[in-house]
């Protein structure tokens, strides 16, 4: 069944989005991650122009991460406090990501930072996760205990100024670097289509020692938030968000995240964060692709305006 | 949408009509002259019937009657970029802005171009591909532009069906009635479309006429589209509500506790 996207300006399979919303969706639900970092690219790869899906994944981020951050706010598995600290950094990076997405784009950029960035970024968490995760299963196989990674008692950012105690979370820390986290997910997360899950989740666990009872349900609201704002921010500057790719994505992305959910309780957390990181390796071997090997069609066209 | 259909034909045909110096008259109608783009588009075809009327005074043909129909979409300023490697990685380098190439145009005749008048006629008349002007800057210094992204231009919009030369399109029914068909792929851009139909013989082109068509979208795709453009703050606002009410209803349908 062939829909008419209106901004995208391309007739795409209804059914094709509603299964990539649904697989993208499950493996979100699975590892407990926005999704953005998948959805994106693969938009790009069935022809949607990269700022379109960038601008409508947002959209789609904020539908999951909000029913996400119900089911954690019924629990009492979110601290709002330190949510609301990372949420004045959030908005601050999201402002400036959408005005240097609007700036690359009007310098015909943005395609080319878009690809960068994805490859960097992914195959450098990638990497790390697989690392990571290899090296706790080899180790568990030897049967040594598994040694969680924890950092020294004080790092350097713990004779920061303006430190606040953090009932939920029992931490008590200063809210620069809380900010600054905030303010770099906030960033990343509006010119890569990407809510910044899987590099918010370990950036609180390692750097700020937040608990996983609550690292999660407070990693969501930001998520939520700063997608929310980036959804209205890329709708008022560049006009790209496209509300029926945006629908179709969220419908399968909220349904598929239930189902994945399930299925990723079933699983150890090592072997879950080595299928994360070899997903993640994947879509940036294939931005790099893009990069690397000489297209076959070197020519590429748009449309900037009504002529003359 | 019941409209005294052959009123609506006569008064086209009528308006259609063109006499020329020659003789012949051209007349020609279009199966539709609006398109309308809704979430369900996925192209559209129409059919062009022109007539050449002749008098007892008309000399007769040795070579035949010749058929151009020529259809062009609103002109828009397109910029085409060749990907270069640099430092090893492959990135938009060059670009060359056409403003004014049409984001439509079709080339229908009844046989090849070159077989129906010699190349400077076409040139004149500014039929085919390699006539249509595309950029009114390099138009107005006299230049052609650069060949590659002339090259790339065309390649590119014909891969997608928005640029078409067809020498078989056109067939003749009687020696003076003829037949068009007009395909409408789904990414054409909506506004306004000449149809230009031009009569030769014998090489020299001896009648023309012209009508329009238009494309406009319609229903959700027309609200969309404008909701994004004149509200855009709300429309934002709308989806990001959207998503939310997505999102709370998947909370509540799949809730387990």
């Amino acid at each position: 069944m062939q829909i008419y996207l209106p901004i995208a300006d391309i007739p795409v399979n209804v059914l094709v989005v509603l299964v990539m919303g649904l697989t993208v969706g499950f493996i979100s639900g699975m590892f407990g991650v926005g999704g953005g970092f998948l959805m994106t690219p693969l938009l790009i790869f069935i022809g949607v122009p990269p700022a379109v899906a960038v601008a409508s994944v947002t959209s789609h981020i904020a539908a999951s991460s909000f029913s996400g951050a119900i089911s954690y706010w019924r629990r009492r598995a979110l601290d709002i406090l330190l949510a609301a600290v990372l949420l004045a950094g959030g908005l601050v990076g999201t402002v400036a990501g959408v005005w240097l997405f609007t700036k690359l784009r009007s310098l015909d950029l943005l395609d080319l930072i878009i690809g960068l960035s994805y490859v960097s970024l992914l195959s450098i968490v990638g990497g790390l996760m697989v690392f990571e995760s290899v090296r706790a299963i080899v180790r568990s196989r030897q049967g040594q205990p598994a040694v969680p990674r924890r950092p020294g008692s004080h790092s350097w950012f713990h004779g920061l100024p303006l430190k606040m105690r953090f009932k939920v979370s029992r931490i008590y820390v200063s809210t620069i670097p809380v900010a600054l986290i905030g303010f770099v997910i906030g960033f990343i997360g509006a010119i890569m289509g990407i809510g910044g899950g899987f590099l918010l989740v370990p950036m609180l666990i390692y750097f700020l020692r937040v608990p996983t009872s609550t690292v999660i349900g407070t990693s969501t609201v930001l998520t939520l938030v700063t997608m929310a704002a980036a959804t209205i921010l890329h709708a008022t500057t560049n006009h790209l968000v496209d509300a029926l790719l945006a629908l179709i994505l969220m419908i399968g992305g909220v349904t598929g995240a239930q189902f994945g959910a399930r299925a990723g309780q079933r699983m150890s957390a090592e072997r879950l964060r080595l299928l994360l990181g070899i997903l993640v390796l994947t879509v940036g071997f294939r931005f790099a692709l893009d990069l690397l090997v000489e297209p076959r069609e070197l020519f590429s066209l748009r449309i900037v305006g009504a002529g003359g | 949408m019941k409209r005294p259909l052959t009123a609506l034909m006569a008064a086209a045909l009528v308006a259609c009509s063109a006499q020329s110096a020659f003789g012949e008259r051209l007349i020609s109608s279009l199966s539709t002259h609006q398109v309308l783009v809704g979430s369900n588009f996925t192209g559209t075809e129409l059919v062009l019937f022109g007539s050449i009327e002749r008098d007892a005074a008309t000399a007769t043909r040795r070579g035949g009657y010749d058929i151009v129909v020529s259809v062009i979409g609103p002109r828009e300023t397109m910029v085409v970029r060749r990907k270069d490697r640099v430092v090893g990685i492959w990135t938009n380098a060059q670009s060359y802005t056409f403003d004014g190439a049409p984001s439509y145009l079709a080339v229908l005749s009844n046989k090849p171009l070159d077989a129906i008048a010699p190349a400077a006629t076409l040139r004149r008349l500014e039929i085919g591909f390699g006539s249509v002007a595309l950029s009114q800057a390099a138009s107005a210094l006299g230049l052609q532009p650069p060949g590659e992204f002339r090259e790339a231009l065309f390649r590119l919009r014909k891969e997608r069906g928005l640029y078409r030369e067809d020498p078989a399109a056109v067939t003749f029914l009687t020696p003076t009635l003829f037949r068009a068909s007009i395909v409408i792929p789904p990414e054409s851009e909506i506004g306004n479309y000449e149809v230009d139909v031009k009569l030769f013989a014998d090489g020299v082109s001896i009648a023309r006429t012209s009508s329009a068509l238009e494309i406009v979208k319609v229903g959700l795709e027309q609200f969309i589209v404008s909701a994004a453009r004149d509200h855009s703050f709300l429309y934002g606002l709308a989806t990001t509500m959207m998503g939310l009410m997505t999102g709370w209803l998947a909370s509540i349908v799949f809730r387990r506790d």
